[in-house]
C-alpha cells in the first residue's frame, strides 16, 4: 500500500490510548513534501497526543501512519525518527537540566547526512553560541525554545513536528521564531505546527486542521481562512 | 584516652579501605536507580557472586574440569568476574525486571530482594557459610608497605587506589562524555530520548549490566581481603544503602564522595569511640534524612 509520492505524511484513522483512556478517536491528516500544516484546537483536544502518537510516545495506537510511503504504526519508538527522518520538538521544549546547552544540542543522533552543521546552527541562533556551556534549564525560555528547534535541525530530519513553540514567549521572540519557520520552509522542510497562537500560524501554514475530542472536525486551506473566520473563532474560543 | 596521630592515620587508611567498597557499590546502585528507577536489592548478592567467581576460577574450576593444575588467578578474575556478573545482571533485567517497569517500583525492589535470597541460598548450599579464604592473591601484591605511620598490606593499598581510579573514571565518563550525556538525558526524560532515535531499552539493559558489573568488580577486590562467604554481600549492602541515602539517590558524585567519606568517618569513630563505629553511618543517615531528605548531593525537590 503506497501513498502517492507527493504525500510525505499520511495519517488515517489514528486512535491512541494512555492506559485505559482512549484519547484519539480517528485522526486523518495528510501533508505533502515541503508543506506546513497546523493542528488547531482547544487544550486537551488531542493535538499534542497526535504528535506523540506519531513518535510512538503513547501506550497504544492503532490506524495508519505512513511517512514517505512507509507504514510506521507498529514500529518501535526508537526506530521511528530514523526511518521517518522526523525531528520532534515537544511541548515544554524538553530541554535536559543535567546537560549543558551544547550537550543538549548534540544529543539527538544524526538521522541523515542533510543536517545543518554546528556553525550554521550558531549562525542561525547566535544566542546559543554564547550560552553553550550553561546548563540547559538555566537558559531563558526563548533560548530554550531556540535550542529545542536547533537540536532537531542538526540531525538531518526532513519532517518537523513542532508543539506550541510560541507558548509563553515574548512578542520579539515570537517574531524570531516566525523568521526561523519561514527560513525552514524555504529550505524545503515539511512541518506540522501545533499552535494556540493562530496569528503566528495563519500566515505560515498551507492548511489548518481543527481537532476536537480526538477527531479532525474541520479543515481549511490557507486561502479559505479569511472567509471562514467566524467558524474558526467558534472552534478556538474557550 | 590515649589518641595519637599514628593511630588516627592508621584507622583512616582502614576506614578508606572500607570506604572504597561503599563507593563502588553505591556508585552502581546510583547509576541503576537513576536510569531504571529500580532499587537493586540484589547488589550485595552480586558483589558476593563476584567474589565467588574469583574464588571458583582459582580454587574450584580446575578440579571440576579434571585439570587440578588449573588456577585462574586474580588478574584474569578482575576482568572475567565483572563480565560474568554483568551478563547475569543483563539477564535479570531482560527476563525479570523488564516486566515490572510499568508498576510501582516496590515490585522491582521485592524482585531484586528475591534474586538476592536465591543467590545466597545457592552459595550457602554449595559453600562454607562462615567463609573460604581466597588464595589467589597475586605474588606482586603480597606483603606490606611501610607508610611511615603504619605498615599496610600492599593488596589493600592497591584496592584503594584501583577503586578510586575506577570510581572517578566512571564519574568522568558519565559527566563529561557523549555516552554519558545520553545516559543523563535518558535518566531525565527517557521517552524523549527514545523519540530522538536512541534505543532506550537496550541502554537500560547495558546500564544494569554495567552497574552490576561494578558490584562484581568490587567482589573480586574484596576476595583477598575478607573471606569469601555467601553472606558477605548481605552484611555490606545495608551499610551501602545508608551511604546511598546520605549521598542522595541517583547522584553519581554523591555516591562516590559519600562512600569514601563515610568509610573515613567510620574509621575515625573507631579511634574516638569504638562502640559507635558500626552505627555511626546509620546515625548520620537519620540526621541527613531529617535535614536534607534528598541526600547531601541529591536534587532537593
Amino acid at each position: 500500500m503506497n501513498a502517492p509520492a507527493e504525500d510525505y505524511l499520511r495519517i488515517s484513522d489514528l486512535h491512541a490510548w494512555y492506559g485505559e483512556s482512549h484519547v484519539l478517536h480517528g485522526i486523518d491528516v495528510t501533508l505533502g513534501k515541503g508543506e506546513i500544516i497546523t493542528l488547531l484546537g482547544r487544550n486537551g483536544a488531542g493535538r499534542t497526543t497526535t504528535l506523540r502518537s506519531i513518535m510512538g510516545m503513547v501506550d497504544r495506537r492503532s490506524g495508519s501512519i505512513q511517512i514517505d510511503g512507509e507504514e510506521m504504526i507498529n514500529m518501535p519508538a526508537h526506530r521511528i525518527a530514523p526511518r521517518g527522518l522526523i525531528g520532534y520538538c515537544p511541548e515544554e521544549r524538553g530541554i535536559f537540566a543535567t546537560l549543558n546547552a551544547e550537550e543538549n544540542l548534540l544529543l539527538p543522533p544524526a538521522l541523515s547526512s542533510g543536517g545543518m552543521s554546528l556553525d550554521e546552527i550558531y549562525d542561525m541562533f547566535p544566542n546559543l553560541l554564547e550560552a553553550r556551556r550553561r546548563m540547559g534549564t538555566s537558559l531563558s525560555g526563548g533560548e530554550q525554545q531556540m535550542l529545542a528547534i536547533a537540536r532537531i535541525l542538526r540531525t538531518g530530519a526532513r519532517l518537523l513536528l513542532l508543539d506550541e513553540i510560541t507558548e509563553g514567549l515574548a512578542p520579539v521572540i515570537v517574531k524570531t521564531l516566525d523568521t526561523v519557520t519561514r527560513r525552514l520552509k524555504e529550505k524545503g522542510f515539511t512541518i506540522v505546527l501545533v499552535e494556540q497562537n493562530f496569528r503566528f500560524a495563519a500566515p505560515l501554514a498551507d492548511r489548518h486542521y481543527v481537532i476536537e475530542h480526538g477527531r479532525v472536525v474541520d479543515c481549511f486551506e490557507a486561502d479559505q481562512v479569511e472567509a471562514n473566520m467566524d467558524r474558526l473563532n467558534h472552534y478556538l474560543s474557550v | 584516652m590515649d589518641v595519637n596521630i599514628k593511630l588516627i592515620l592508621a584507622q583512616a587508611m582502614l576506614g578508606l579501605n572500607n570506604g572504597v567498597f561503599y563507593a563502588m557499590l553505591s556508585l552502581g546502585l546510583a547509576i541503576i536507580f537513576g536510569l531504571l528507577n529500580v532499587i537493586n536489592f540484589a547488589h550485595g548478592a552480586l558483589y558476593m557472586t563476584g567474589a565467588f567467581v574469583a574464588l571458583i576460577l582459582y580454587s574450584f574450576l580446575g578440579v571440576w574440569l579434571g585439570m587440578e593444575w588449573l588456577h585462574i588467578g586474580f588478574w584474569p578474575a578482575l576482568i572475567i568476574a565483572p563480565l560474568v556478573v554483568g551478563s547475569f545482571g543483563m539477564l535479570i533485567e531482560r527476563l525479570l525486571l523488564r516486566w515490572l517497569y510499568r508498576y510501582d517500583p516496590i515490585y522491582s525492589l521485592l524482585l531484586t530482594f528475591g534474586v538476592a535470597l536465591v543467590l545466597q541460598g545457592i552459595f550457602i548450599n554449595y559453600f562454607n557459610v562462615s567463609g573460604t579464604p581466597y588464595p589467589g592473591q597475586p605474588e606482586s601484591l603480597r606483603g606490606v608497605v611501610n607508610l611511615g605511620f603504619m605498615v599496610f598490606p600492599k593488596f589493600r593499598l592497591f584496592a584503594i587506589v584501583f577503586s578510586v581510579i575506577v570510581c572517578f573514571a566512571v564519574w568522568f565518563v558519565i559527566e563529561r562524555t557523549r555516552i554519558g550525556s545520553v545516559l543523563r538525558a535518558g535518566t531525565e526524560k527517557p521517552e524523549l530520548v527514545q523519540a530522538f532515535g536512541i534505543n532506550v531499552p537496550l541502554m537500560v539493559t547495558l546500564t544494569f549490566g554495567f552497574g552490576t558489573g561494578l558490584a562484581g568488580l568490587a567482589g573480586v577486590l574484596a576476595a583477598p581481603i575478607y573471606s569469601v562467604s555467601p553472606l558477605m554481600g548481605a552484611d555490606l549492602i545495608i551499610v551501602v544503602f545508608a551511604v546511598v541515602v546520605i549521598g542522595g539517590m541517583g547522584s553519581i558524585l554523591g555516591a562516590v564522595v559519600s562512600g569514601l567519606a563515610l568509610g573515613l568517618i567510620e574509621g575515625m569513630t573507631k579511634v574516638f569511640y569504638a562502640p559507635a563505629a558500626s552505627t555511626v553511618i546509620f546515625f548520620l543517615m537519620v540526621v541527613v534524612l531529617l535535614v536534607r531528605p534528598a541526600g547531601l548531593f541529591g536534587r532537593q525537590s
